[in-house]
């Protein structure tokens, strides 16, 4: 497992350019996680953890929840953003493909890049204040197979 | 069995207070700190890798927030919650293990803190049929007891339509 996530301090971003990459991270997912993960969230849906309901709705085998998957992305925005979920004001993915899990194992990469920067504007007549703000378009691949798409966060700067 | 359309515009208010407790931040953050092969090595209680905000109220006071934050996704918990009140309704024709999660977002008004007691208004916003999947849009909106918005959280589910009569079990039915 690799770890190369660059902290971002408030304010200090003023060099970030659109297509920009700034975090990358490999994250090892194993049954044992979904198992995890379901206790911790309440989703007990078998096919993360019955091998044999999986195949029989038609799966190719014990998926991880789409959840645990958003969750690992998020990871790696919140850690952007120096640690703090709080700079996180929006995030959205589609799920596109499953993460397959066997009994070994697999592994899934996140990699977020600038999408957009929003200067932000001051309070003007009956319009709020807008923060500047920092879309990061991120991907997740797993196998070779991208599993998230319109994966997006945008974070106060 | 298909979806039914008429609770499209269906609307389900809070029925319970949920309050946000350190040890429920502290598990769900530990169960999505991408410990990967150290979950399985280090058992449940590996923690290493969890970011303080999640676990250490001073750590989380020097960000600014008045108590320990919640991780991104955690409204999630709540939100799912909320979704089987339409999902597990059988009227509603939802077969739960042909469920997959199509789209997630959230849209967060503020960070989720522990201590928060909030509560969920769910509203199913469509039921469509594409390619014979049904493709339920739920949004489930997030405030405190007072009224205060803390979260809106829109699924977007897909009941995959069977291809043959289903060879699952009962047993490890949904």
């Amino acid at each position: 497992m690799s770890a190369t996530v660059g902290s971002q301090e408030a304010g200090g971003d003023q060099r970030l350019e659109v297509g920009q990459e700034v975090a990358r991270r490999t994250f090892g997912v194993h049954r044992a996680d979904l198992v995890r993960y379901a206790g911790a969230s309440g989703d007990f849906n078998p096919i993360h953890w019955s091998e044999r309901t999986a195949v029989g709705v038609g799966l190719p085998g014990v998926i991880a929840h789409g959840m645990f998957t958003m969750a690992l992305a998020g990871r790696v925005v919140q850690d952007w953003c120096g640690g703090d979920p709080g700079r996180v004001s929006s995030f959205g993915v589609r799920f596109t493909k499953p993460v397959v899990v066997p009994e070994e194992g697999t592994e899934v990469e996140v990699v977020a890049v600038v999408g957009a920067l929003d200067e932000g504007a001051p309070a003007e007549g009956d319009a709020p204040a807008r923060p500047a703000t920092v879309r990061l378009d991120l991907t997740a691949t797993c196998a070779g197979v991208s599993v998230l798409t319109r994966a997006r966060a945008v974070v106060r700067r | 069995m298909a979806v039914d359309q008429s609770f499209v515009g269906r609307t389900y208010p809070p029925e319970d207070v949920y309050e946000v407790s350190a040890e429920k931040v502290r598990e769900f953050a530990s169960a999505v700190a991408g410990a990967g092969s150290a979950t399985v090595l280090g058992g449940p209680l590996a923690t290493a890798d969890v970011p303080a905000v999640h676990t250490d109220a001073a750590a989380a006071r020097a960000l600014g927030h008045a108590d320990v934050v919640a991780p991104p996704t955690f409204a999630v918990v709540l939100a799912q919650r909320s979704d089987a009140r339409f999902l597990a309704d059988p009227a509603a024709g939802v077969d739960f293990s042909r469920v997959v999660h199509g789209e997630q977002s959230f849209t967060h008004h503020r960070p989720v803190v522990v201590g928060d007691r909030l509560v969920t208004t769910l509203h199913v916003d469509g039921v469509r049929v594409a390619a014979g999947n049904a493709i339920v849009t739920t949004r489930n909106e997030i405030a405190t007891e007072g009224g205060e918005p803390v979260c809106t959280a829109t699924s977007v589910l897909v009941v995959r339509a069977p291809e043959t009569p289903a060879p699952r079990t009962q047993e490890d039915g949904a």
